[in-house]
């Protein structure tokens, strides 16, 4: 397993609603019902299918803490930055304030933001991981956010290790407005360095990559790899409907529409996306610093 | 960094949110300067060069060479439309990819010819259609972004009407970052930020004080580095007032910037450099 601080890594998924309540009971073994075609499986066999549905191939949204057990050798994974956390700037409040939804988020993804970062090794190449973890707030991008993307791309350029981002993310973090909006920039400057260093950037896309996020890093991949029918783009399509009364043409928006159209390199399903990584790496990652090499 | 907002943690008042909203209504008023405008009467011998080189001109971004004072200079700029025929044109200010292209090219042309760049920005935001996504908007924007970080020529941005979200931030990313007094810069429209945060589009005013969208501001955040006035009640009462506020400023930056040798390098690092963490969260971070 791998050394972790903070949540088991068997931790069933957070948004599988009937997951905890099903765990909690010592009568029955614990289910996971997916969230689309509402089939009941057993926990294990969601775990042993990376939560895709057996039933219907959905690639349901997972938390960061599960990416990273499903992508990263066992025990590799040590992760960055700590505590750094989300901090209210506009002292926002709406229906609610800013300050109590992140400690709620906080609490309930044992994540201190809505991503996780650190050092890994996949297939023993050594890498730098970013995990979104859509579970809080959307995934969305806060300054804090912001500051661990930039600080992992940093660390990797000057380790000269590969950069692997998962992202899942709706985007901007409202709550934080033209902070939020300005992670972009900062993310992209912070990319630079890894073309300066020649160190590549795969960026794998999965449900959802919206608004800010894939119109900023998460579009800037050397290579862009998505999960099967991830909702992708800028404008969420009911906002586009909204607003145009445009009819939106079949598959709008998902990894395969947008990799027809040039914008996606592999539309890969989740079993194989590790080893897919792995081939990649074994092609991009700096001489010398895949050591320990194992099967995929 | 320093300072935060300058109100109470409450959600805003009414009285509130009405002040702020005062400010977007100038910012949207129909008589507002735009983009041509402006640099008509901020620059001289402006030659309005057209498309992306790859099979599209997108007409809500306009680019093209000018002089400031003496000094040649690239220019970009978002462009709304005065009459109805206009605005469809344009499609209200908000490109579509070859219009991000178009922009990414005026980047390139001045990194080439040594040209330092002006942008103009009046955006309501990234354009939600369905033509724009299948070609990949995100995209365009993504590198956009890039192309101005990468700009090799010192560069000033100027806020003159809407500087809504993303499509704002692909021609906002410069040395300097100017802010006319009632134009604003927010990670979404008040209207699209009410119905996220309030579920009621009806409730823009206040999406509107409680995003803090007062130019003000940006510069108390280090986002921008000058709010610059208006006439008395705004752009649309003066144009050529405007203008005269205006362009005395913007020579002023570019000339301390070309001066300081400004570069891709200290911009990346301006934009590496945005927090909005709070003061001890950075610091136990950096401990
Ligand atoms: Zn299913």
């Amino acid at each position: 397993m791998i050394a972790t601080t903070a949540s088991p890594t068997t931790r069933p998924d957070p948004r599988g609603p009937a997951a905890t309540p099903a765990a909690r009971s010592a009568a029955r073994p614990p289910t996971w019902i997916c969230p689309e075609c509402r089939t009941r499986h057993s926990l294990a066999t969601a775990l042993a299918q990376l939560y895709v549905c057996p039933s219907c191939g959905l690639h349901s949204r997972i938390g960061a803490w599960e990416r990273v057990r499903q992508l990263a050798d066992p025990g590799s994974f040590a992760k960055w930055d700590g505590e750094l956390a989300a901090a209210d700037r506009l002292q926002f409040v709406d229906t609610r304030r800013y300050t109590d939804r992140l400690a709620e988020a906080q609490e309930r993804q044992q994540l201190p933001d809505a991503i996780l970062t650190g050092a890994a090794r996949i297939g023993g190449h050594a890498v730098g991981l970013a995990a979104f973890d859509f579970g809080f707030l959307g995934g969305s991008l806060s300054a804090a956010v912001g500051e661990r993307l930039a600080r992992a791309i940093e660390h990797c350029a000057g380790a000269r290790q590969p950069f692997v981002c998962v992202t899942s993310s709706g985007g901007a973090r409202m709550q934080e407005g033209v902070f939020s909006l300005l992670q972009m920039a900062k993310s992209v400057a912070a990319l630079h360095t890894l073309a300066e260093a020649h160190v590549p950037f795969l960026s794998v896309l999965t449900d959802p990559t919206m608004g800010g996020s894939i119109a900023s890093f998460a579009a800037l991949g050397d290579v862009i790899i998505a999960e099967p029918r991830a909702t992708i783009g800028f404008t969420g399509a009911r906002v586009i409907t909204q607003v145009t009364y445009e009819e939106l043409p079949p598959g709008f928006q998902t990894s395969e529409f947008h990799h027809a159209r040039g914008l996606i390199d592999h539309v890969v399903e989740r079993p194989a996306l590790r080893s897919t990584l792995i081939q990649l790496l074994r092609v991009l990652a700096p001489a010398g610093a895949a050591t320990g090499e194992t099967a995929a | 960094m320093t300072g935060g907002r300058p109100r109470p943690a409450a959600a805003p008042d009414a009285a509130a949110a009405k002040a702020a909203w005062d400010h977007i209504e100038v910012s949207r008023h129909p008589d507002r300067p735009y983009a041509l405008d402006l640099i008509e009467r901020c620059l001289s011998d402006f030659t309005e060069l057209h498309g992306d080189r790859q099979g599209g001109d997108d007409a809500a971004i306009v680019i093209g060479l000018a002089r400031l004072g003496d000094r040649p200079v690239g220019v970009v700029a978002n462009q709304k439309g005065r009459t109805l025929e206009e605005r469809g044109r344009r499609n209200f200010g908000m490109a579509h990819p070859e219009g991000y292209r178009k922009a990414q090219r005026l980047f390139r042309l001045a990194g080439r010819l040594r040209l330092p760049v002006i942008s103009f920005i009046d955006i309501p935001g990234a354009y939600p259609g369905v033509a724009a996504e299948e070609r990949g908007q995100a995209w365009a924007i993504a590198q956009t972004i890039e192309a101005q970080l990468t700009l090799p020529t010192p560069y000033v941005a100027v806020v003159i009407g809407e500087g809504g979200s993303g499509g704002a931030l692909a021609t906002l990313l410069a040395d300097a970052v100017l802010v006319l007094e009632h134009a604003f810069l927010t990670v979404a429209s008040p209207e699209t930020a009410a119905a996220i945060l309030f579920r009621d589009a009806g409730r823009k005013q206040h999406a509107a004080a409680a995003l803090c969208l007062e130019a003000e501001n940006l510069v108390r955040w280090g986002i921008a580095d000058e709010v610059v006035p208006e006439p008395p009640g705004g752009a649309h009462t003066d144009w050529d007032a405007t203008a005269e506020l205006l362009r005395p400023r913007l020579e002023a930056h570019l000339t301390r910037l070309v001066a300081a040798g400004a570069d891709a390098a200290a911009r990346r690092e301006r934009y590496r450099r945005i927090d909005g963490l709070a003061d001890a969260a950075t610091r136990s971070a950096q401990a």
